[in-house]
């Protein structure tokens, strides 16, 4: 919302400062954007005056001029054509900045002659295109600042324009009356009173109104009109002409200006239409759908169902409260003008325009909410300001509907304003603010003014005391901790393992990305997702139009971006929801890593190789020791098809409790995603790993035996296809007692095994209880391990 | 005698090797050595010449033992020397290195803003980021066709053909996790809601998600004094500057009321901002007393309760503290954007040891 200081003025009758005012508005919550105040550019001119102008010696059109100022006479060469003794000038000195030249003067020496300063055009001061001459002013003194003449004789060039940012609730500051009332009750001054004009029909409105019954359930409440005829149309006067300027906006004529004055004077839009275009009743209905309009902005809007329209014999001519039909706008020729005033339902208007998407002050406004009460006075405001400029002839009104009754009123808490808000305001300090904002103070019932929709409860009473006490004045007061003394952890088990799982990928070497929660139908379909359910209706771009179904293709995505910047190998992880469908509560916390290329760089220790699937492995292990997953844990394959079929593992609880899963990528994934592999990644759910039974921190009694442990190594020949595990969970389970721990340590596969044979090698640890193993307790262990082994792998002991 | 001490003793200083020492050893005081051989002398001689020449024999055994043992030592550490000497490596040549990994800004800043709150005796809670239309707006005081709704830029979930319910939207802001909270827990209760958030814009300052923290605290008693108090200890904790300026500007929000927007001192010096000193004010967060419709929405008595609600930008938090100029790098996994802006795996944030790095 624009407007201009003296217009502001208009309304409010205020000694205060711009600063002042500029400070006020933004505590109030009219945010302050913008502020363009011309005189900041023009504060260091001053007059002068020529005494004395003649040629120059060496060229044709410049003259040498000598100028009283208010440091004595100087010399100054000057081109204008006007440029003559005894005019008043305004002087730019050197050290001057010139806005309309962007040139900051020094002393210049023009064709051997030296010039202390310039004399400056409209142009270079930027006050109008004018650049004929320089400015002869018609008075002002010698010395004067420039920026004090122009407010004292033509304050318009001097009128500072600010520009606020309105919320939605407060449509009534969207008319200069509405913030000059804000800025009264803070005590900047006095609203002005504002004149109530009575225009007496001279005769019987020709034109009737009607609103269909279609219309009148949520449409149009009240839509009330008038002629005016024999107005002559023509270019409105000049300060009318200037303010809206001064705003941005286009001054048309004088007939469509009064309305764009009143939208923005008064939050009042109104309609002008051309009664000679208008043929028999105006009605107001829905529309049912094809019918067409050109509006005002010369587009054709084609209607679907249920648009509230005004239309006449000749169809569609207006948009009820959004925008006017081309054929009947009023045009310099208008001669009979038919004046029209409205209260529309806001939120058809706000469908209404939205389906068209028309974007207009008087939607804005509609939408926003207008004066209802104001709706018969702005007829008759509104008439008397076209009879004033066009002349004319007045009708009476012609009304359809009734204005609404939005008289209500609620009862003002003083005390709860101080225990909302924590403020110590009397409670005679907030009757009178109330007042000031127009509510009419009836005991302690505050009757809401019509301006204000947004008013709905006693709560907006407060608020509306807060604001306009300040609440930068508001002294904070200390919040006492729930509880006395120190702090409790405040994060669930979930939080704490998010924080540990993140914490601990970055300490394994991973870098955490944060990618966006939706990618493209592609990726998403490669990794089980891309269903319509998970799909965004209105996405910002087709490279973001599913939410993902994991947290994997945007980490490929990551790092075929690195790639292509030159970064080959990389390890990345992130902590963060995937969606499994649309419904709210369909998403799912992951922890996915990816490493792709190297383990490292090049390096003399030779110590880089390409990533492998047990770096995923080991990755995935630690991170799920880290959030409290149990060490006893199933390795199952069978996992999602992205993952290489025969390199991936699922660590599971049993076959359905999938805590986490490890493996290498497809290569068809990598291929389609555009990664350069080897690529290598896991997933962990952290919601999926048990909680623990119970929460004590003493940890079990340590049991540290005295006997000797003995270590025995075996190697066993089996199917290339046996799993390791398998062999190591049957050595294991010979002796429970006895064996505390077995390791892998070896495995060579073919060779002179021949083809389909590995050899797995083992290391068995013994630790015993009782007494001192003898080598017989240690034949018979070992002879029970090949037992078990053999039985559950078919594996012999390699000779 | 002395010629024999003086024979052997120069002999083993002599020696040049192990090997040489031992030669000399067995020469001396082996078996058949020349002292040993004296010795043996000694049963031939009188008593008196026994007395002087048997403790005068067992000195020399014992001087050349001695004299045998540091040579063998100084021979050793000789030996010892030379081998160390041709094991010389080149130490300036790298190290056996680690990959080093990072913490997001977002997360780092996250527990940080959870450190503070959790001081002030807020839990953390958490929300779904497809969200029904009631809990992302109905319940927030924000109606169907309320003007506001349209400021949000909402992203809608698409609708399967025949469902007639309002379509989800991805959550536009951390606020309906404030409804969730208070159904869940009922007053009084006191969380932050951090997460990310879903607006459909793109430019220079926007991406289409972002973070928020959402802060709620509802009691018998809690005013907006409490509000600004908390917020300004807020800024000082997170932004480790004593007194840091704050400015209160009233404002509008559907879902409290009074409301206010929050704006902390800055300054702007070629084109660096810096904050806590200057004229300038960064608008950082939107806050107010929870308007008494999203108390009764979330089924807590409004006449009994009342509280505080705000809702800042932790992505803004970051960019402001950590002086990160663009928020679309945020989301780009940039390997070198990660590495310069992130934090170390154990730069874990906490009150006691701070919460910058």
């Amino acid at each position: 919302m624009k407007f201009t200081l003296s217009w502001l003025k208009e309304h409010l009758e205020t000694e205060a400062s711009l600063d002042e005012i500029l400070y006020a508005l933004t505590d109030l919550g009219l945010e302050v954007e913008e502020v363009e105040d011309p005189a900041s550019k023009l504060a260091s001119f001053t007059l002068a005056k020529v005494k004395h102008a003649e040629q120059h010696p060496d060229a044709d059109r410049l003259r040498v001029c000598t100028v009283e100022t208010d440091e004595g006479d100087k010399q100054i060469v000057c081109g204008a054509p006007n440029a003559r003794e005894g005019i008043t000038v305004v002087l730019c000195k050197p050290g001057d900045y010139v806005p309309g030249i962007d040139v900051t003067l020094s002393v210049g020496n023009i064709r051997g002659v030296e010039s202390h300063g310039m004399m400056a055009s409209e142009r270079e001061l930027e006050l109008s295109d004018e650049h004929n001459g320089i400015i002869e002013l018609p008075s002002g003194e010698v010395g004067q600042k420039f920026i004090d003449w122009l407010a004292e004789n033509d304050p318009a060039k001097v009128d500072p324009v600010i520009d606020i940012a309105i919320t939605p609730n407060r449509p009534d500051a969207l008319g200069v009356r509405g913030i000059a009332r804000d800025l009264a009750a803070r005590g900047l001054g006095e609203l002005k009173p504002v004149a109530a004009h009575d225009v007496e029909g001279q005769y019987s409105c020709p034109i009737k109104v009607v609103i269909d019954a279609d219309a009148q359930e949520d449409g149009c409440e009240v839509f009330a009109g008038r002629l005016i005829r024999s107005v002559k149309n023509g270019p409105s006067p000049e300060w009318l002409q200037q303010r809206l300027r001064a705003i941005g906006l286009r001054p048309i004529s004088a007939l469509v200006d009064v309305t764009n004055f009143f939208t923005y004077d008064r939050n009042r839009p109104l309609h002008v239409f051309d009664a000679g275009k208008v043929k028999g009743t105006l009605h107001v209905h829905r529309t049912k759908g094809g019918e067409t309009m050109v509006g005002l902005d010369e587009k054709e809007y084609s209607f679907p169902e249920g648009c509230v329209v005004i239309s006449d014999e000749n169809g569609v001519e207006s948009i009820g409260g959004v925008m006017g039909g081309l054929a009947s706008g009023c045009t310099l020729d208008t001669v009979d003008v038919f004046l029209e005033a409205a209260v529309w339902d806001p939120i058809q208007i706000a469908k209404t325009g939205r389906v068209l998407k028309i974007n207009t002050d008087a939607r804005y406004r509609n939408e926003r909410g207008i004066d209802p009460a104001y709706n018969m006075q702005a007829m008759e405001d509104a008439a008397q300001m076209i009879l004033d400029l066009c002349g004319g002839e007045a009708s009476d009104v012609v009304v359809a509907g009734s204005v609404p009754d939005v008289a209500r009123a609620y009862t003002l808490n003083a005390g709860r304003v101080v225990s909302l808000v924590g403020m110590d305001i009397p409670e005679s300090e907030q009757r009178q603010t109330l007042t000031k904002l127009g509510f009419r103070m009836e005991g302690n019932l505050a009757h809401v003014p019509s301006w204000r929709p947004d008013v709905q409860g006693p709560a907006d009473l407060v608020e509306e005391v807060a604001r306009i006490a300040s609440l930068t004045k508001l002294e904070p007061k200390p919040l006492a901790r729930p509880s006395v003394g120190v702090p409790r952890p405040i994060l669930s088990p979930i939080q704490v393992r998010e924080q540990m799982a993140r914490r601990t990928a970055a300490q394994l070497g991973y870098n955490e990305c944060v990618t966006y929660s939706f990618i493209d139908r592609a990726s998403a379909l490669l990794f089980g997702g891309g269903s319509d359910a998970t799909m965004l209706e209105n996405p910002i771009s087709s490279e973001m139009s599913h939410m993902r179904p994991d947290l994997l293709p945007g980490l490929l995505q990551a790092a075929a971006r690195n790639q292509a910047r030159g970064f080959h190998d990389l390890a990345l992880f992130e902590c963060g929801p995937a969606f499994a469908g649309g419904e709210p509560g369909e998403q799912r916390l992951q922890v996915t890593g990816l490493l792709v290329g190297r383990s490292g760089p090049k390096d003399v220790h030779g110590a880089s190789r390409p990533v492998d699937v047990y770096d995923a492995k080991a990755d995935a292990e630690a991170v799920l020791a880290a959030i409290g997953a149990p060490a006893k844990v199933q390795v199952l394959r069978n996992g999602e098809g992205w993952w290489h079929p025969g390199r991936h593992g699922q660590i599971c609880l049993g076959p359905k409790k999938v805590l986490g899963v490890f493996g290498e990528l497809h290569p068809k994934v990598l291929a389609e995603m555009d990664v350069k592999g080897p690529a290598v990644g896991f997933t962990i759910w952290p919601e999926e790993v048990p909680l623990p039974k119970k929460k004590a921190a003493t940890r079990p009694a340590l049991e540290l035996r005295d006997l000797q442990a003995v270590e025995r190594d075996f190697a066993f020949v089996v199917d290339a296809q046996i799993e390791a595990l398998t062999l190591v969970n049957a050595a294991a389970g010979a002796d429970k007692a006895l064996i505390e721990d077995v390791r892998v340590f070896d495995q060579f596969i073919g060779g002179s095994l021949g083809e389909g044979k590995k050899s797995i090698a083992i290391t068995v640890r013994l630790q015993p209880t009782q007494t001192t193993l003898k080598e017989k307790d240690i034949e018979a262990v070992a002879a029970k391990i090949v037992e078990k082994v053999s039985k559950a792998t078919g594996g012999v002991l390699r000779g | 005698m002395d010629d024999l001490k003086q024979k052997y003793l120069s002999a083993i200083a002599d020696a040049g090797d192990e090997a040489a020492l031992e030669d000399i050893r067995v020469q001396a005081v082996g078996k058949k050595g020349e002292v040993s051989l004296k010795m043996r002398e000694l049963g031939k001689m009188s008593p008196e010449e026994r007395q002087v020449a048997g403790p005068a024999l067992n000195a020399l055994k014992d001087e050349l033992n001695s004299a045998l043992a540091a040579k063998k030592s100084a021979l050793a550490d000789a030996a010892l020397d030379e081998r160390l000497r041709t094991e010389w490596l080149d130490v300036t040549l790298p190290g056996r290195g680690d990959r080093r990994g990072s913490i997001h800004p977002i997360s780092q800043v996250s527990e940080e803003v959870a450190a503070i709150f959790a001081n002030l005796g807020f839990a953390v809670a958490e929300g779904p980021q497809i969200e029904t239309d009631w809990y992302n707006f109905d319940s927030l005081n924000i109606p169907p066709h309320h003007p506001a709704r349209q400021e949000f830029d909402t992203f809608y979930m698409h609708r399967a053909e025949g469902d007639d319910r309002p379509p989800h939207v991805l959550r536009t802001h951390t606020s309906p996790v404030q409804t969730r909270a208070m159904e869940k827990q009922g007053a009084p209760i006191r969380v932050i809601a951090p997460g990310r958030v879903y607006r459909s814009d793109y430019d220079q300052t926007h991406t289409p998600m972002f973070h928020q923290v959402e802060g709620l605290a509802i009691d018998k008693d809690i005013s907006m004094a409490n509000l600004k108090w908390v917020l300004e200890e807020f800024f000082a904790a997170f932004f480790e500057i004593d007194g840091i300026k704050t400015r209160f500007r009233a404002s509008h929000f559907p879902f409290t009321e009074p409301s206010a927007e929050v704006d902390i001192q800055c300054s702007w010096v070629n084109g660096q901002l810096k904050i806590g000193e200057g004229d300038d004010w960064m608008e950082v967060l939107g806050s107010g007393m929870v308007h008494p419709n999203v108390l009764s929405a979330a089924g807590v008595n409004p006449d009994e309760w009342q509280g505080f609600a705000f809702g800042m930008g932790i992505d803004r938090l970051a960019m402001l503290k950590y002086g990160i100029p663009d928020l679309r790098a945020f989301f780009d996994s940039d390997l070198r954007w990660l590495r310069h802006y992130g934090f170390a795996s154990l730069d874990v944030p906490t009150l006691h040891g701070g919460l910058s790095r």
